[in-house]
């Protein structure tokens, strides 16, 4: 067996994610190497290949990769592929993006979000919004597979891979570019924070957001959001939690005005422990809390912030 | 220009769904089922380029059972002007799909495919790249603005870190995000209306394209159960506990 890892960059350097899609690549077995792809990335070819496990990167630095547009990397991973059995990417908005082409141009299926490995063609993989968890074997030549990161714990950071230079440079002539607003912020990733305290409609408006700013500052937090919160425009897409946006699994999850639908509940049961702060006794988040706290946000967090 | 949406019937989102007892699926007899949710919002974008006069015709299409009609029914009451149904009792994964969609993308020459991100049965995520791969245009999934602007659309995309601009040429293949628009419901005179608009039945067969996938689903389980915890009556006690009990302070 042999497997190829789609590197996740942010901003240039190497995301976190792609520590756990290895983890998941030490299931399956076999040589693991990983494809860093974009432009200027050498720094994060280096960080790859001190991951554990990895025999080689691959380095594909070009203009035509800047930013990981879907329809070269689609084409360099086509080339590529025809070296390993399994090709991997986290279930990012990146690896979702490209993957699919991927196993189309191969003719084969994708298998989405694999949260489990049970052996070389045989995965787990949630549906319905992690409602069900379907037990999938693929037949096909090629195993082309997003990673939920959430399933697998990252490896270490010691090894020494070798870095090769691939040289496929591919045309696009069919997107392009425009602009990127990347939100700044100094909290830890969403996706591996280990605390995470998120809020809801209830929150009122964007301005009171600030209130979990103080709390989340105590505990190292990141600061997340329900559906409702970023459709109201209180906070910006990015922090999205749920079926159809992050999946988060910290130890401590903290959901403060959030009703606890089922879209939302899918993004975050996994937590080790979770909290729920809302005035509405009745909530379905209580039935996932571990500890609920029935009242008015706005007189509670303050109190939380001070008593931390 | 032409517009072509692919739309999916789905269980309602607000459904909470049940394993069977044999753990062979989940049980989908008797749920309400209802148009995917991010189908509505590519329906919906396309007949606002209608309406703007960008688009000159809207046609919706989906795979699947004879139900799945009931769905091309309320794309063609919400503005589509006509439908195909491609009919097949199978269970047709994203990669038969977007083989299917691909054959009509071929025959009907749009220059735009709406489709949703994401199918919120399956959770897949794949069919639009897939469409996109098959056919050679350029993508632009997880759209939360699109603007056509002569032979190029610019499509704004929902990223892990925020927003992303691209350019496309034209014909695209484009993915709805949940901020793209809001959709509108269908009034009673539309979906009278919508009964007598031209819906072609097709299999698969007449397009060629086989649905069988080599991916075998071998059983479905419930997702280890959250039992509820405790109501806790302060902010005091919710610290104790915390650093206590949960020792997570
Ligand atoms: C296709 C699709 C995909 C979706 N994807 C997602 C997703 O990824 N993530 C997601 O979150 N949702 C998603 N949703 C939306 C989901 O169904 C819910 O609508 C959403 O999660 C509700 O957000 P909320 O809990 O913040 O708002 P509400 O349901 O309105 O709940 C607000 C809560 O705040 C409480 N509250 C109000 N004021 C106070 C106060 N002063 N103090 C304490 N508590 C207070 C109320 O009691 C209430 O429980 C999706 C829906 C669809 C159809
Ligand atoms: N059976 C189908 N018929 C028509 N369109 C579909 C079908 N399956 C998926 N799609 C389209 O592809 C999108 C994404 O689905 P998926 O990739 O399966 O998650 C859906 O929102 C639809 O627009």
């Amino acid at each position: 067996m042999s497997i190829l890892v789609l590197a996740d960059l942010h901003e240039g350097q190497l995301a976190g994610a792609t520590a756990h899609v290895i983890a998941a690549a030490q299931q399956i077995g076999g040589d693991i190497d990983v494809l860093v792809a974009g432009e200027g990335v050498q720094a994060a070819a280096e960080s790859a290949a001190k991951l554990d496990g990895v025999s080689k990167v691959r380095v594909a630095d070009n203009a035509v990769y800047a930013h990981q547009l879907a329809e070269p990397m689609g084409t360099l991973l086509v080339e590529l592929a025809g070296d390993y059995t399994h090709v991997l990417a986290s279930a990012s908005t990146t690896g979702k993006n490209v993957l699919p082409r991927l196993a189309a141009l191969k003719d084969v299926s994708q298998l989405s979000d694999v949260l489990g490995v049970e052996s070389a063609d045989t995965f787990l993989r949630p549906i319905y919004a992690g409602n069900a968890i379907a037990t999938v074997k693929s037949d096909d030549a090629l195993k082309v597979i997003t990673i939920r990161t959430t399933g697998f714990d990252a490896v270490g950071t010691n090894g020494s891979a070798t870095i090769e230079v691939v040289n496929t440079v591919v045309e696009n002539s069919q997107s392009s570019f425009v602009k990127e607003e990347l939100a700044a912020s100094d909290r830890p990733e969403l996706g591996g924070a280990k605390v995470v305290i998120s809020g809801g409609r209830g929150m009122g408006n964007g301005e009171n957001f600030k209130l979990l700013d103080g709390i989340a500052d105590k505990l190292g937090a990141a600061i997340g959001a329900s559906r409702a919160a970023v459709d109201a425009g209180f906070v910006p897409n990015d922090m999205q939690v749920g079926q159809t946006g992050k999946i988060v699994a910290p130890d401590l999850y903290i959901a403060v005005g959030i009703s606890g639908a089922i879209q939302h509940l899918a993004g975050m049961k996994d937590s080790k422990v979770i909290v729920a702060i809302n005035k509405d006794d009745e909530a379905p988040i209580f039935q996932v809390a571990d500890y609920g706290l029935v009242g008015d946000l706005f007189e509670i967090l303050p109190e939380l912030e001070s008593k931390l | 220009m032409k517009v072509l949406v692919a739309v999916k019937r789905v269980i309602d989102y607000n459904v909470k769904i049940r394993v069977k007892a044999d753990h062979s699926d989940v049980d989908l007899t008797n749920v309400k089922m209802a148009m995917n949710p991010f189908c509505e919002i590519a329906v919906e974008e396309a007949v606002r380029l209608k309406e703007k006069g960008v688009a000159t015709e809207v046609v919706a299409v989906t795979v699947g059972p004879k139900a799945a009609q009931e769905q091309l029914r309320t794309a063609l009451a919400l503005g589509a002007d006509r439908a195909i149904h491609i009919e097949t009792d199978e269970r047709a994964e994203s990669l038969a799909v977007a083989k299917l969609l691909a054959k009509v993308v071929e025959e009907e020459q749009p220059g735009l495919v709406i489709l949703g991100k994401q199918a919120i049965d399956t959770d897949n995520n794949q069919t639009g790249q897939m469409l996109a791969a098959l056919t050679g245009l350029p993508q632009g999934t997880f759209a939360s603005e699109v603007a056509v602007d002569g032979d190029k659309v610019h499509v704004t995309r929902e990223i892990d870190g925020g927003l992303q601009t691209i350019a496309l040429t034209l014909p695209a293949i484009v993915t709805t995000d949940l901020r793209l628009n809001e959709p509108r419901y269908a009034k009673l005179p539309d979906i009278m209306k919508a009964k007598k608009k031209p819906l072609d039945v097709k299999t698969p067969a007449d397009y060629g394209v086989e649905v069988a996938s080599k991916v075998s689903l071998l059983k479905v389980e419930s997702p280890a159960e959250r039992k509820g915890g405790v109501k806790v009556a302060s902010v005091d006690e919710l610290i104790d506990k915390l650093k206590n009990e949960a020792k997570v302070l």
